[in-house]
């Protein structure tokens, strides 16, 4: 038995309430405001000047090619990392996250050294290097998302399988692709997302044949053309809507249930099973840290050969704008727990509505659709609509409530699909031995469903530690997170700043490392 | 259901007390782009001089800025904006209210043009290079040199897309070789093996050679740029190893201007233009004060000097052609 009506009715107030305050009014007060304080041009003329349809055509295909790339290539790794227990596990685990936090402008000063004009693969200005960009930044989702979902497959399925003589890619093509089919899926359509409204990737390392709609909306309002920028906006905003429209209906047909497992993962056993699963995250482990190898390498490099002294130079603040590692740590960690703490709740009270009721696609959709929205327009919204009934534009809450809306996606697209798994047989048998709709809520789809929301919950965490378009646009200059201070150090014309943005990157690597790692063992501890 | 009612009677109630009143404002929130900075000393001496307290916002960078302050002109998110230049100055002047400060006296009169801002400073996009790739041959003495076969593929520039320095080095070469010779030039430009970064960041530290990077030992960058590598060396060095080239820059100016007028507002702006502020902004900037009488710190009189002649353009001409120069530069680099 369901949730009943009355209590989903109250669940889905908070989510719509939180999205149609600071996401939908903000962004409809923009579009609204740009789109009629134009200069009065056609719109043809604008979308020409535009090159609209090569922007767009570029921003769907590379975003497809990236999200087959990404999961194929995030599969293995989601299954090694997921089916076994070695030593190291949780840690190595974590060490993936770290690329999906990086800023662009310090991956892409990696990705110039090993992919310049005289490296051995000089594909910089090349889609090769924003389809390769893509996979390393979106690794993590799969391995986390698929992987949360993995864990919980009850092998007992595959054994039977096995049993009746499947074979072992049989097994999986007929029996855990179709149960992982659903977190496959989300995962997928967060790469998607990202991909096509991707920024920084394409601005640094594409060179200035490549550009998404993204890229076009911000090179309009650099333009200060806000009746360009908005439309450009309001294209991405309908193909997003399309896309997760149609995901929506799609996964809503996929819906499996499943008996849920328990207990510890096994070692992988024997030589050649070993090697498989070692291989596999020997090798993701090299494509996802290798790159930002040369980076800590920069940061330990210094005038006189090899030294700490790029990190000694962070403690020592010239001006009022600059701060000690400390305080951005510090500014980071508050506004990435706040962000996810926000993010958890709403997008787990989400997740609840979504797994039980069928025809709440338009609900997912927006839930969504944050994710796959111009950052600068909404960063712009805020600034015109949040005056309203009280003005919190220039509130330091922003910073979590912005990271908050692009991190429930995460929350939900993990959680959903473990819910919606969950067999009512459980939910019933609560039931009929007399637990109320809120007590099976909290015994039966709380514990199941904590693993997931943790497993979301990290990437939330993730993703408000590595946000810098949004928080730059609305950080209070004496609270900037590490994001924030590794481009301050960037913006100034030294050699020498470089190796204390590089001191700062790799403190960020660290704390991103470490934050994960506490998620995943809260998690490992809670169940 | 009633208690929410009440808690959001509450909360307007409460946003109604503190909305402002007529009295004479004790803090002023100035809004600027996330370029700026200043000494911790010297906002506390403004506040200890006038009683008056100062919140810095920073909204991204000066596109974003003056699109916010356009967005909100209703309801303007602080009082004193500090931070346009005069590539985007046209589009933000019906914000300010006129105000001509007293210290205007002591400004360069070249840098004043509208009662409604105030010049703060000035920045000149020059051609920068790398010293050590010029021991035997001359570094290029101007735009001219750049397309010569001598100073092949040696060129990194900005994208004036999606970078200032870079839109102001394209409007550099319109005001050189004005509207019916830049578009030819460009083309030879780049046909010379320039290389064109998507911003100043990755145009310094990985093109150029002087910044760490690699292949281009000519960048487009500030007339500042060498002394701040000295300021900021790791081992105190006493030479520069980047110079610039003082000919055919491009001078920009930043400007502050009142949104909320106030006396306090205008007392900000009078000390934006005080001596302590103005010898204050080379070190923290990186830019020139627009007092006459305001002293250079000694790195930057010994390793870079004030282009004489800068090239300037009419901010109004500016903001009727930018969008067509750009696209038309974008025709010649995206053929």
């Amino acid at each position: 038995m369901d949730p009943d009506r009355r209590s989903l009715r109250w669940l889905i107030a908070i989510p719509t309430l939180f999205l149609a305050y600071f996401f939908v009014y903000p962004l409809v007060s923009i579009l609204w405001v740009s789109l009629t304080t134009g200069d009065g041009r056609p719109w043809a003329e604008v979308l020409q000047t535009a090159r609209i349809g090569r922007v767009a055509w570029f921003s769907v295909w590379q975003a497809t090619a990236s999200t087959i790339l990404t999961v194929t290539l995030g599969l293995p790794v989601a299954w090694a990392f997921s089916r076994f227990d070695f030593p190291g596990r949780r840690l190595l685990r974590a060490a993936m996250t770290i690329p999906f936090v990086m800023p662009t402008v310090v991956v892409a000063a990696a990705f110039m050294v090993l992919f310049g004009r005289t490296s051995a693969f000089p594909l910089l200005e090349t889609v090769w290097i924003i389809l390769i960009a893509h996979v390393f930044y979106n690794l993590a989702v799969v391995v986390r998302v698929v992987g949360g979902m993995w864990e919980s497959v009850d092998d007992r399925l595959v054994q039977a399988a096995r049993t009746m003589g499947a074979n072992r890619w049989k097994a999986f093509r007929t029996v855990t692709l179709p149960l992982l089919r659903p977190a496959i899926a989300a995962a997928g359509a967060i790469v998607f997302l990202f991909s096509f409204t991707s920024f920084g990737v394409v601005l640094l390392l594409g060179g200035i044949r490549y550009s998404t709609i993204e890229v076009a909306v911000w090179r309009r309002y650099f333009l200060l053309d806000l009746q360009g920028a908005a439309t450009l906006a309001v294209i991405q905003l309908i193909g997003v809507t399309a896309v997760l429209t149609v995901y929506a209906r799609w996964q809503r047909k996929r819906q499996t249930q499943q008996s849920v497992r328990a207990g510890r993962l096994p070692a992988p056993i024997g030589w050649k099973q070993r090697t498989i699963v070692f291989g596999i995250i020997g090798l993701a482990l090299i494509a996802e840290l290798g790159p930002l190898v040369t980076l800590v390498l920069r940061s330990f490099t210094t005038a006189d050969g090899f030294g700490f002294s790029n990190y000694t130079a962070l403690t020592a603040p010239d001006s009022a704008f600059l701060v000690t590692p400390a305080t951005a740590i510090g500014n980071s960690l508050q506004f990435g727990l706040a962000s996810m703490a926000l993010a958890v709740f709403v997008g787990g009270l989400a997740s609840i509505v979504i797994a039980a009721r069928r025809n709440s696609t338009w609900f997912d959709t927006l839930l969504m659709l944050p994710l796959g929205t111009s950052a600068v327009t909404i960063g712009f919204g805020f600034v015109i609509a949040l005056d309203w009934p009280i003005d919190l534009r220039t509130s330091v809450l922003l910073v979590p409530i912005a990271h908050a809306l692009v991190a429930i996606p995460f929350v939900v697209r993990t959680t959903v699909p473990v819910l919606a798994s969950i067999r009512n047989h459980l939910r019933e048998a609560a039931a009929t031995l007399g637990a109320s709709p809120r007590q099976v809520l909290r015994k039966i789809d709380f514990p199941i469903a904590a693993k997931a929301l943790a497993a979301g919950g990290g990437l939330a965490f993730a993703v408000s530690l590595g946000e810098f378009g949004a928080t730059s646009f609305i950080a209070r200059p004496n609270a900037p997170t590490l994001p924030v201070a590794i481009f301050r150090f960037l913006a100034r014309p030294a050699e020498a700043s470089f190796g204390k943005a590089m001191a700062m990157s790799t403190i960020l690597m660290l704390v991103t490392a470490v934050v994960i790692l506490a998620i995943d063992g809260y998690r490992a501890g809670d169940l | 259901m009633k208690r929410i009612a009440a808690i959001v009677i509450a909360i307007l109630a409460v946003s109604a007390c503190s909305s402002p009143s007529s009295a004479e404002p004790t803090e002023l929130v100035l809004l600027t782009h996330d370029s700026f900075a200043v000494s911790d000393a010297t906002l506390k001496t403004f506040t200890a001089e006038t009683g008056i307290s100062v919140t810095v916002l920073q909204g991204g960078d000066a596109g974003s800025l003056v699109t916010q302050a356009v967005l909100t002109k209703d309801n303007p998110t602080g009082d004193v904006l500090f931070g346009v230049d005069n590539t985007l100055l046209t589009k933000a002047l019906d914000l300010f209210v006129p105000y001509e400060s007293p210290a205007l006296a002591d400004v360069n009169p070249s840098l004043i043009t509208d009662p409604r801002v105030t010049p703060i400073d000035f920045g000149d996009v020059c051609l920068n290079y790398d010293k050590s790739a010029f021991e035997t041959v001359a570094p290029p003495s101007g735009l001219d040199d750049l397309i010569l076969p001598a100073y092949a593929n040696m060129l990194v520039v900005e994208n004036p897309a999606t970078s200032s320095p870079g839109l102001a080095f394209l409007l550099a070469t319109i005001a050189e070789y004005g509207e019916d010779g830049w578009e030819d030039y460009w083309t030879a430009l780049l046909a010379n093996g320039t290389v064109v970064a998507p911003d100043w960041e990755t145009a310094y530290y990985a093109n150029f050679t002087g910044g760490g990077g690699t292949g281009s030992p000519i960048v487009v960058s500030y007339a500042s740029s060498p002394p701040a590598g000295v300021i900021f060396a790791e081992e105190p060095i006493d030479e520069a190893l980047t110079a610039t080239v003082t000919s055919n820059c491009f001078r920009q100016v930043e400007y502050a201007g009142i949104l909320k007028d106030s006396e306090a507002a205008r007392k900000l702006v009078d000390f934006m233009l005080s001596k302590e502020f103005q010898e204050d902004i080379p070190l923290n900037m990186f830019v020139f004060p627009a007092r006459i009488d305001a002293a250079l710190p000694t790195e930057f009189e010994k390793y870079t000097e004030v282009p004489s002649n800068p090239l300037t353009m009419d901010p109004a001409v500016i903001d009727a052609n930018r969008d067509r120069w750009i696209d038309e530069w974008t025709q010649i680099a995206v053929p």
